[in-house]
């Protein structure tokens, strides 16, 4: 689970994080208001920041105005131009693709002077299943880019299972990074409380970039994009209620209330599944087969009529969706079962309304195939069975054409 | 001879009387797996199914004579049921859950290293020597005896593999279901290596999907190491960055784990890579007449 930037520094700064003071806001007026208190607690620069789920906004724009993703500004009044110039506009980064997202949120935090930038990240190594933080000199530049262009420019230290960041660890990242003295020891200080809080946040990904010294040898962690395991939710009742729901897509957020495991793509080919790796390998064939996949749909292993109801509610919510393919492969579920159920689910008024011209290519393996390609054949609809995966694309690519 | 499970199969199922351990305790019975017993702690001294039940793993392996584990136990309690067989002795640690914390992962797999266990999963299909052992949740009556090893992180993307090749004539040595998760116990790299080392495996199908890159990893020990024909499927070509495709590890991020990239790795490694999922039994069967 995502969360804004705001709420990752009000986190990291209960586990002494230190972050530059800041206030989130979600009009004009509060966010001029935000900076006055930032003014009188000492603030001489501000910082006003989009927030927005999606990473790269220091170099997004957005659609209507033209405004960077993040401003700084020197007065009051360039404070409440960039607010007026963020708010309600659309914000287009490299991750947020050509739609771009709504900004509905500010972040204004006091502009503290730099005096060098560095990139700290916590994530897991899934090669050696271990925590891992990296580092690097290069503050502000994505990872990735440092990764390709100058890979030892990269400092690495893994955590030993079930173990605390060891003091040395800490010390040979801060000592890469060439801080001394004072900063030496905040920076000593920041590592570990940042590891300490992406352990107690059942985190999965935490990244600082940039992680800061101030002339007055201060360590500031002065971006935060935190990620949280979704699997451990579960004892964090506090960290789940921090879910924007407006960040995410309506229809996955639908999906999400019917138990569906739902991502929307861009395609004309629907498609439900049961299991997520069938269900991409389905993906992957609607495209050999001259389509584009609309969705990733897994329905798991039931596949009922509730579920395979449901499914054709969402995937029917997309207009650009012209035929939808059911791959099912019932194992313990004996496909007859789920035949039954897709039948049961097209003869519904609402369902049958929408998909009389949308073909639907239904492809049942496994147990009782035959049984369950002759229920489907008989049955009056308009579905197209088949029961090898092969004749399944071959159906997509008739359609479609 | 086979791979993880067979006929040396004494198997205890921990969650054995919820009701997702129950009815697959029950269905690996009906396949003819030898389970010993199962353990619920607060439940020893029942009978479930026929077998007893134990308050802990270590009674099993004591009473029963266990040797190899199924877990059905909920997420928040998995991880602590992994650990508990590893410390029973346990050698052979099957977890099928799913959505366990990768915290609780980190030091299972950890724990289970260093008792020298060997765990598959979590959130697998299990490990089927087809005509001895059924450890998993795939329907049995799919599969045949014969030489064919399956490595596959998802259930019912092996199902339709094997299901191809079964139809093609060729039968299955043991197919092992080894996870979506980001963190697992036994790798592709470590399932291969189990089959290589398998004299009744005379050929591989090597099943991966994005994320990460244990395909790759893999790929370039198979062309050093394996002689044995290998096909291979990677799922989620069509998959978008930086979403997680219903499994926790299915995800491309940073630009890495994409379907383009391990499958052009594993072709220069000497693997036949397939494009289409509709093909890898008929690939297979080609290759080892030609062969």
């Amino acid at each position: 689970m995502k969360i804004h930037e705001y709420q990752a520094k009000e986190i990291l700064e209960k586990y002494n994080v230190a972050v530059p003071a800041g206030i989130a806001t979600t009009t004009v007026e509060e966010t001029v208001e935000a900076a006055k208190k930032l003014k009188e607690e000492g603030a001489s620069l501000f910082v006003v920041k989009a927030q927005i789920h999606a990473g790269g906004r220091g170099k997004g724009r957005t659609k209507k105005n033209n405004a960077k993703g993040v401003i700084l500004c020197k007065t009051i009044d360039e404070v409440k131009e960039a607010a007026e110039s963020l708010l309600g506009d659309v914000l287009v980064t490299v991750q947020t693709g050509e739609e771009g997202q709504l900004v509905q949120r500010l972040y204004v935090t006091d502009g503290v002077d730099i005096e060098s930038e560095f990139y700290l990240g916590i994530l897991l190594d899934r090669a050696v299943g271990k925590n891992v933080i990296m580092a690097s000199t290069e503050g502000g530049v994505e990872i990735e880019k440092v990764a390709e262009e100058t890979p030892d420019k990269i400092v690495k230290e893994w955590v030993e299972p079930g173990m605390d960041l060891q003091p040395n660890q800490a010390r040979r990242i801060a000592f890469a990074l060439g801080l001394e003295g004072e900063a030496l020891k905040n920076g000593i200080k920041i590592i570990h409380a940042l590891y300490n809080a992406y352990q107690e946040t059942d985190s999965n990904m935490f990244e600082i970039n940039p992680l800061i010294t101030t002339p007055d040898n201060k360590v500031y962690a002065l971006d935060a994009k935190v990620t949280f395991d979704d699997n451990a939710l579960y004892r964090h009742k506090d960290l789940a209620e921090l879910k924007d729901e407006s960040e995410e897509n309506p229809l996955e957020l639908e999906a999400q209330k019917y138990n569906l495991n739902y991502i929307k793509l861009d395609g004309n080919v629907g498609c439900m599944v049961n299991g997520a790796g069938l269900a991409m390998a389905t993906m992957d064939i609607i495209k050999l087969s001259g389509g584009e996949p609309a969705n990733f749909l897994d329905v798991g292993g039931g596949a009922n009529v509730e579920t395979v109801k449901n499914g054709f509610r969402i995937i029917l919510e997309d207009k650009n969706v012209k035929a939808i393919l059911i791959n099912i492969f019932g194992g313990i579920v004996r496909c007859d079962r789920v035949a039954n159920g897709v039948i049961e689910a097209v003869k519904d008024p609402e369902i049958a309304e929408k998909v009389k011209d949308v073909p639907i290519i239904v492809r049942l393996q496994g147990t009782n195939a035959k049984e369950a390609k002759e229920i489907i054949d008989n049955s009056d609809l308009n579905v197209i069975s088949a029961v090898l995966l092969k004749e399944a694309a071959e159906e997509v690519s008739k359609v479609l054409a | 001879m086979s791979v993880l499970v067979g006929n040396d199969t004494r198997l205890i199922v921990q969650g054995i009387t919820g009701s997702e351990g129950s009815f697959h305790a029950e269905q690996m019975i009906e396949y003819g797996t030898n389970v010993v017993g199962g353990v619920t702690p607060g439940k020893g001294g029942q009978t479930h199914l026929d077998r007893p039940v134990f308050n802990t793993v270590a009674d099993a392996v004591k009473e029963a004579d266990a040797n190899t584990s199924i877990i059905f136990v909920p997420p928040a309690f998995a991880g602590d049921a992994i650990t508990e067989a590893a410390f029973a002795g346990i050698k052979t640690i099957i977890c099928i859950t799913e959505g366990i914390p990768v915290k609780d992962m980190i030091v299972a797999k950890q724990i289970v290293k260093s008792h020298g266990a060997t765990l598959i999963g979590p959130n697998c299909p299990g490990v089927i020597t087809p005509g001895e052992a059924k450890v998993g949740i795939m329907p049995g009556n799919i599969f045949t005896p014969g030489k064919v090893g399956l490595i596959s992180r998802s259930g019912t993307l092996t199902y339709e593999a094997v299901d191809q090749l079964t139809k093609e004539g060729l039968g299955q040595s043991t197919a092992i279901g080894i996870g979506g998760d980001p963190v697992i116990g036994t790798t592709h790299l470590d399932a291969v290596k189990l089959l290589n080392d398998d004299p009744d495996t005379e050929a591989i199908v090597l099943i991966g999907e994005i994320g990460g890159t244990a395909e790759e990893e893999a790929g370039e020990w198979i062309k050093e190491n394996c002689d044995k024909p290998v096909v291979a499927f990677i799922a989620g070509s069509t998959a978008p960055p930086g979403r997680r495709m219903g499994h926790a590890g299915a995800i491309i991020s940073g630009g890495k784990g994409t379907a383009q990239e391990k499958k052009k790795s594993l072709a220069a490694s000497g693997i036949t890579v397939v494009d289409s999922p509709a093909e890898i039994g008929m690939t297979l069967k080609k290759m080892l007449e030609t062969a």
